[in-house]
């Protein structure tokens, strides 16, 4: 039995169809199309479908859909400007190496999106914390870190 | 040195953006029209006879719109000795075995009518470790060979062999031996991207299939091969290569789900989409190869190796993919890291009802690194020598020919070796005691692509177009490590391009030219190597073209600049004189004479040049291809011989550890890489590849196993199966990049794509006895076994 869902979808309201068994990554990357949020295990494990509902980041493969009412939402999408420019963060991300195979790069940018709103000038401890549950294989995390303390910096500059 | 313009700087990966903005299509994102949503039916025995198989009910499920099994397709076997079926037809052999396929209109039904397939099973005694398969009277999982000859036992066939030296006149020289058996686990190559493939047929019935590969040219001939099974003579497979998700070896072999997922696109005759679950991946795509190693050393009183001694006993599981030619990568270490000179080696596999293994990344050199570097420090120990100045004595050199025939043409291997112990300050860190302790762990690897089949070779083509952008099409694969951003570079200073203006395309056998696979730390090593002789004859091309046309532009050059400015005078430069292909310099889009003042009008955006050539009379298009074939031989691997690789990888790594001897929990302090890598590319993407394999070895030494009960994967998770997060890695890593510019290297460089995880097991195993005095032998070195061996010590 599908009911409808309204939440605010990267700054936009949007109102979809959902199934009670269905999932918040099910209704973005189907019905909504983001598929920039991945599905790495299906289990909360990997952090490769982190959001953020209402600020904080949250694995979508384990969120009910039917949840999401009233919610501010963010993906990976909606870190971008209109012109199609990369976030400062996810320049850093680019510029510093981060990116391998690139599957868990939305959910890590978008946990690391969570630290830096909450704690601008994050500590490195306080990187690894924030970003415990995200999983990556190919980079052993280095440039990762690095990443984001350069978006600190950058965004503390405001360049 | 010869000066680099782009070789060597800092350049972001070219698919990074798309990536960062969650732009990049993996398998998971394609969806092709009419698709439907395979899903496969695994065994529920790790040995048995398949009495029954009942599809009716599947069948029936409304939104089901085939389902397979041996019974209703032709038989497909797979793998290179044949020993496996896409779909089983009489016995199961392991858990992962496919019984049957569902195609359905979504992943729900799919799921649900694989469950609605009712099979009997006649359960047969199955065999779960190495040792036990071999006894005699053991249950047989292959009754039969491919050829269907009766077998007698469960060991394969494949033959690994090296003996060289006088092995008894090395034992007499001996004044120390060290004994010791060693054992790796099967790990998961947890791929952040599950595998998959999308398989679809045209209305020629040829195939078409988007999958997770490393291997698209051998994937296309495999494919083909069961098409002719299908009874489809003659027709032909397209290989598209989407973004990955990673692969670290994992799509080196083609595998029962990609025909699978083709028996029910033909049958269905609408596109087909296999995609495994987490638990899937886990349960049913196949681990690193486990083994024992039982290796003896010796040495003579001033240090010197005197010889080596090594039997792998390998566990392959119940059928045989590439991974099973593990040992044929064992034989270099064991032959060739430091100088010995009587050497050695034999290699067993044997069936077992284990899930069948498969390439990882280093693909039998950490296992092999794993026994020798433990045993070393074990040796240097009972020489009484320093374990750094140990591997000093015996340290390979430049020019040297190894027992197995390696040509090593350069090697850093003792600059690695001093750079970790400076960094570590050895001498200092190595008394210190007190649960603290440092340990250091070489390796070799072949460095110039690595021949294990009749072609190590690779293609490049590179096409022009008006606008003086070049189009790249290679049969190298991008799984994360790199290749793209290497390659960009390569082709821009090969060419004499700006890196904004080289686009590399997908790999699609359909366009790209042949390339054995990316595998064996090749994918740069190739790729550089084909962009170098094709740019070279592109340049051929355009300077020749030039001589005729560069005139022409330039004294259109000058009448512009005199129509803005009457008084103009060009200086006194002959540029038809000049004009000789041998005169022209192409840097950066700009075509100049190299003996011609440096004026902007006496310069020609090659875009220009190109629309020149192009829009005339009987004009042309510039397109070049080149094949590479490195300079290596296919080994005799029964008797350990030939040089596999045109250069060598070196690199030491160094762990500074602190036990908790009440826990048994390992702290790594720090870490030190230091890697010949010939000449660094691209300093983002090589630092990249040694931090994620380091990580992944320090997975192998303190996490990771794939734990079975009578052939049952008991972890098929990321709880259960830890690889390293954040916090394991919590520790500094110093990286020192050795350039020995080889002369085989395409600009000097090496491959590095494996070495990063070779050391770095035994590198922290032997910083652990440094600091608690106890060696685990058996990897994952778990706080369990450590509390284990304090207790006995």
């Amino acid at each position: 039995m599908k009911r409808d869902v309204s939440f605010v979808l990267n700054g936009l309201e949007v109102t979809v169809a959902v199934d009670g068994h269905d999932r918040l990554i099910d209704v973005l990357r189907g019905p909504l199309g983001h598929i920039g949020t991945k599905e790495g295990c299906g289990e909360g494990e990997c952090g490769a479908c982190t959001v953020l509902i209402d600020g904080l980041a949250v694995n979508a493969c384990l969120y009910p859909a039917m949840e999401v009412e009233g919610k501010q939402v963010a993906t990976i999408e909606g870190l971008r400007d209109e012109e199609n420019r990369l976030s400062v963060l996810q320049q850093a991300f680019v510029d510093r190496g981060a990116i391998q195979c690139g599957f868990c790069t939305p959910g890590m940018i978008m946990s690391a999106k969570a630290l830096l709103d909450a704690n601008p000038v994050p500590t490195e401890e306080e990187i690894r914390d924030a970003l415990l549950g995200n999983l990556c294989r190919c980079t052993g995390y280095v440039q990762i870190i690095e990443a984001v303390k350069e978006a600190a910096i950058r965004l503390k500059d405001g360049s | 040195m010869k000066k680099f313009h782009h070789i060597g700087k800092e350049m972001p990966r070219p698919e990074s953006r798309d990536k960062a903005l969650g732009k990049a299509h993996y398998l998971h994102d394609i969806e092709r029209p009419g698709m439907l949503y395979g899903k496969i039916r695994f065994s529920d025995h790790p040995h048995a006879r398949i009495k029954h198989i009942d599809i009716s009910k599947a069948e029936r499920l409304p939104g089901v719109k085939a389902v397979i099994t041996a019974q209703n397709t032709p038989e497909i076997r797979i793998g290179f000795l044949r020993d496996n079926f896409a779909l089983k037809p009489d016995k199961v052999r392991q858990y992962r075995d496919e019984i049957a396929g569902v195609a359905a209109i979504d992943p729900d039904i799919a799921a649900e009518a694989v469950e609605l397939i009712d099979v009997a099973y006649e359960p047969l005694p199955g065999v779960f470790g190495p040792e036990d398969a071999m006894k005699e009277g053991a249950p047989l999982v292959h009754e039969t060979d491919p050829q269907g000859r009766p077998r007698t036992g469960n060991l394969l066939a494949l033959r690994f062999h090296h003996a060289s030296g006088d092995p008894e006149a090395g034992r007499r020289a001996a004044a120390f031996v060290v004994e010791g058996e060693f054992s790796t686990p099967r790990i998961q190559q947890s791929c952040m991207g599950t595998a998959g493939c999308i398989a679809e047929f045209d209305g020629n019935h040829n195939l078409t299939i988007r999958t997770k590969t490393q291997i698209p040219f051998l994937a296309q001939r495999d494919f083909n091969r069961a098409l002719s099974d299908m009874g489809l003579r003659g027709k032909n497979t397209r290989v598209i290569v989407p973004t990955l998700g990673g692969a670290f070896g994992s799509g080196l072999d083609t595998h029962a789900y990609e025909y699978i997922a083709i028996l029910l696109a033909f049958r269905t005759g609408q596109p087909v989409k296999i995609l495994y679950t987490r638990d899937e991946e886990f349960a049913y795509l196949s681990p690193r190869q486990s083994c024992r190693i039982r290796i003896s050393q010796g040495c003579d009183r001033t240090g010197r190796l005197t010889f080596r001694h090594v039997d792998v006993l390998q566990d392959n599981g119940a059928y045989t993919s590439w991974g099973a030619t593990y040992p044929s990568v064992m034989m270099m270490p064991a032959t060739s890291l430091y100088r010995v000179p009587s050497v050695y080696f034999d290699a067993k596999l044997v069936y077992t009802n284990n899930t069948y293994c498969q390439a990882m990344r280093g693909y039998g050199n950490p296992e092999l690194n794993w026994a020798l570097e433990n045993n070393m420090d074990e040796l240097a120990e009972a020489a009484g020598i320093d374990p750094y100045d140990f591997r000093r004595i015996n340290c390979n050199e430049p020019g040297e020919t190894t027992p197995m025939g390696l040509r090593i043409s350069t090697c850093g291997l003792k600059e690695c070796l001093e750079s970790v112990a400076g960094k570590l300050d050895w001498k200092n860190q190595r008394k210190k005691g007190k649960r603290r302790g440092v340990g250091m762990a070489s390796l070799i690897h072949v460095g110039g692509g690595g021949r294990i089949y009749r072609s190590d070779g690779s293609g490049m083509i590179l096409k022009l177009d008006d606008f003086g952008n070049v189009n790249v099409y290679h049969g190298g694969v991008e799984m994360g490590q790199g290749l793209h951003s290497v390659l960009t570079l390569a082709v821009a200073e090969a060419l004499g391009v700006r890196p904004e203006k080289v686009y590399i395309n997908p790999v699609d056998t359909g366009t790209c030219p042949w390339d054995v696979g990316t595998h064996a730390s090749r994918g740069a090593f190739m790729a550089c190597h084909g962009a170098i002789l094709a740019a070279n004859k592109l340049r051929d091309q355009i300077f020749a073209f030039a001589g005729e046309l560069f005139p022409r532009e330039i004294e259109k050059n000058i009448k512009k600049l005199q129509k803005k400015d009457p008084d103009f005078k060009p200086p006194d430069f002959d540029v038809r004189e000049a004009a000789k292909p041998e005169r022209f310099e192409l840097r950066d889009g700009i075509l100049f004479l190299k003996d011609a003042p440096a004026e902007p009008w006496l310069q020609l955006e090659l875009g220009r040049l190109l629309r020149s050539i192009h829009f005339r009379n009987q004009g042309q298009m510039l397109t070049t291809e080149a094949f590479y074939d490195p300079p290596n031989e296919l080994p005799d691997f029964e008797k350990g011989y030939g040089n596999m690789s045109a250069t060598y990888a070196y690199g030491t790594q160094g762990a500074e550890v602190e036990v908790d001897t009440e826990t048994g929990e390992v702290k790594i302090l720090q870490m030190v890489a230091a890697h010949d890598v010939g000449k660094v590319l691209n300093p983002p993407a090589l630092k990249g590849q040694i931090y994620g394999a380091l990580a992944q070895g320090v997975g192998y030494a303190l996490y990771e196993e794939v734990l079975s009960q009578e052939g049952r994967i008991m972890n098929p998770n990321f709880r259960d199966y830890k690889i390293p997060r954040f916090h394991e890695m919590g520790f500094p890593i110093e990286l020192d990049f050795i350039e020995t510019n080889d002369a085989f290297g395409p600009f000097g460089a090496k491959g590095v794509g494996e070495p990063g995880l070779v050391p770095t097991a035994p590198a922290i195993s032997n910083a652990i006895y440094n600091a608690i005095g106890v060696r685990i032998r058996d990897l994952p070195i778990t706080p369990e076994k450590i509390l284990a061996a304090l207790k006995n010590k």
